[in-house]
C-alpha cells in the first residue's frame, strides 16, 4: 500500500477514482436539478428529500473528502510534471495528437473550482445555513429553494456564470470521463472507444442540462 | 529549395544552449530530412564552422536513434514514421523549420541535438527483463501461446525505445515506453511470473529519473513511430494495481 501512494501512477488513480465518484455525484445532482423544470412543488419536496435524507447526509462528507483529494493529488501532480520539462520546447504543436481538454485539464478545473466556491456560498450555504422561506406542500413545511434559486436566475450575469461553470464542467469531463476508465485499467482498444464515446454524451448531457435549467428561469423572467 | 533553419545549438552538456538560424540554399525535395541536415553540415564545415550534432543509425526506421522535435512535433509532422523517415517532399520553397532536442529533465542534452537517453536503459535494468535463464530457443509448441497474446505482445515489442513518447507528452512521461515494456513480457508466459513487481519496479524508477506523470491525453500513441496502442498503457495501470494492492 505505502508503494501505491509514493508512485506516480497511484497517486494518479486516487485522482481517477475520486473523479468517478465526484462525476457520480454531479448525476445525482443533475437529476434532482431537473426537479425545478417539473415546478415549485417537486423541486422543493426533491430538495427537502436531498437535505433530510440520512443517506445523503453520511455520503456528504465523503463527498467532501472526495473534492479535496481529487483537488489536493491533482495540484501536486501538476507540478510534479511541470519539474519533468525545466527547459520547454520553443515550438509545440500538440492540436494534431491530443484534444484540447485533455491539455487543459488543470486550467478547467481551476475555473471549476472558482464557480464551485461561487456556487456553494449561493446556494448550499443559504439552504442549509440562513433563514429562507418556508412552504406548504402536502402538509409539511418544507424550505422554498425554488423561489431562491428563480430569484437568482433572473440576473442575467448569474446565468452566465452558470452557464460558463456547467461548460468548463463539460469539457473537463469530456477528457476526464474516459481518461479515469484508462487511469484505472478497465479499457483496450475497443473500450477507450467506448468511454470516449460515452464520455463525449454524458460531458454535453451535463453541460447542456445544468445550462438549460438556468436559462428557462432567465427566460421566464422576460 | 531554401529553406530557413531555426536549431538548438549547444557545445555540451554544461554549456548554455541558444537557438541559431541557418538559411539554406539548394535543397532539394528528394532528399530525407537527414540528408537536408548532412547538406546543412556539409555547408557549415566548408566555411570552417561546427557541424550541427544530431543521433541517426539505420535511417529506416527501425532502430530508435533519430529523435528530433520538428517544428513541434515530436519525429515532424508525419504519423507513424520517425525523423530519418521524413521526407523533404513534405516542405515547401522558402519554409521556416525548427528544430529542437528532445527535452525532459531525464533527457539532457549532450550536444546541440543530442540527448542522453541512458534514462530509458536504467528503466529497463529496474525490470524490463526475466530473471530466469531461458536457455536456447524451445521447441516451438512446447509453451502455447494464443494468437491474440503473441500479436499485442509483438506490437508491444515494436517499440525501438526513440524516446517520442516522452517529447509528444506535455507531462514529459515516460509511460507508453515503460507500457510497451511491461506489456511485451507480461502477455507471454515467461514474462507472467514478474509481472507485478516489474511495473512496480520500473515505475518506481521513472518517477526517481524525473519522468512526469501520465494524464492520458493520448499524444504519445500519435507520435509513437511505430503507433504502440495506449491500451498497452492501461494495463500497465491494472499490473501496477495488482502489484501494489
Amino acid at each position: 500500500m505505502s508503494n501505491f501512494l509514493k508512485a506516480s501512477i497511484g497517486r494518479k488513480l486516487l485522482v481517477g477514482l475520486s473523479g468517478l465518484f465526484l462525476f457520480s455525484f454531479i448525476l445525482v445532482h443533475l437529476t434532482v436539478n431537473l426537479f425545478l423544470l417539473a415546478g415549485q412543488e417537486s423541486y422543493n419536496i426533491a430538495t427537502h428529500f436531498m437535505t433530510t435524507n440520512p443517506v445523503i447526509q453520511t455520503i456528504e462528507p465523503i463527498l467532501a473528502i472526495g473534492f479535496i483529494l481529487h483537488i489536493g493529488i491533482s495540484v501536486w501532480l501538476t507540478f510534479w510534471n511541470q519539474r519533468a520539462r525545466p527547459e520547454k520546447f520553443l515550438k509545440v504543436d500538440q492540436s494534431k495528437s491530443s484534444t484540447w481538454p485533455s491539455r487543459n485539464m488543470f486550467v478547467l478545473g481551476g475555473l471549476i473550482f472558482i464557480f464551485l466556491v461561487i456556487h456553494i456560498s449561493n446556494f448550499w450555504y443559504k439552504i442549509n445555513f440562513t433563514e429562507i422561506g418556508y412552504i406548504e406542500h402536502g402538509g409539511e413545511m418544507v424550505k422554498d429553494a425554488y423561489t431562491m434559486v428563480a430569484t437568482s436566475f433572473s440576473n442575467w450575469w448569474y446565468v452566465v456564470i452558470y452557464v460558463a461553470g456547467a461548460v468548463f464542467l463539460g469539457f473537463h469531463l469530456n477528457h476526464g470521463f474516459q481518461s479515469a476508465f484508462q487511469t484505472i485499467g478497465v479499457s483496450n482498444e475497443i473500450w477507450r472507444k467506448r468511454w470516449t464515446v460515452l464520455g463525449n454524451f454524458l460531458s454535453v448531457l451535463i453541460a447542456a442540462g445544468f445550462s438549460i435549467i438556468a436559462l428557462y428561469f432567465l427566460l421566464k423572467t422576460l | 529549395m531554401n529553406l530557413t533553419l531555426k536549431i538548438w545549438r549547444q557545445k555540451n552538456a554544461k554549456a548554455k544552449g541558444s537557438f541559431v538560424t541557418y538559411k539554406l540554399e539548394g535543397a532539394s525535395q528528394e532528399m530525407s530530412f537527414l540528408e537536408m541536415l548532412d547538406y546543412l553540415n556539409t555547408t557549415l564545415i566548408k566555411k570552417g564552422e561546427d557541424p550541427v550534432a544530431f543521433e541517426h543509425d539505420c535511417r529506416e526506421g527501425i532502430c530508435g536513434t533519430c529523435s528530433l522535435y520538428i517544428n513541434g512535433r515530436a519525429h515532424g509532422q508525419d504519423s507513424m514514421s520517425a525523423t530519418c523517415e521524413l521526407r523533404m517532399s513534405r516542405y515547401k520553397d522558402g519554409d521556416t523549420i525548427v528544430i529542437e532536442p528532445w527535452r525532459a529533465k531525464a533527457f539532457p542534452v549532450i550536444k546541440d541535438l543530442i540527448v542522453d537517453r541512458l534514462a530509458f536503459e536504467k528503466i529497463l535494468e529496474a525490470g524490463g527483463f526475466i530473471s530466469a535463464n531461458a536457455g536456447a530457443a524451445p521447441e516451438a509448441n512446447s509453451i502455447p501461446v494464443p494468437r491474440e497474446h503473441a500479436d499485442k505482445a509483438f506490437d508491444a515489442a515494436s517499440c525501438i525505445g526513440c524516446g517520442a513518447c516522452v517529447s509528444a507528452c506535455k507531462n514529459a512521461s515516460a509511460q507508453l515506453f515503460i507500457a510497451s515494456k511491461v506489456s511485451q513480457l507480461a502477455l507471454l508466459p515467461q514474462g507472467r511470473a514478474e509481472a507485478k513487481s516489474r511495473a512496480r519496479n520500473m515505475i518506481a524508477k521513472a518517477d526517481e529519473l524525473g519522468f512526469g506523470s501520465c494524464t492520458n491525453t493520448g499524444a504519445c500513441e500519435v507520435e509513437c513511430p511505430k503507433g504502440i496502442s495506449l491500451a498497452h498503457i492501461a494495463r500497465l495501470n491494472r499490473e501496477f494495481l495488482k502489484a501494489t494492492l
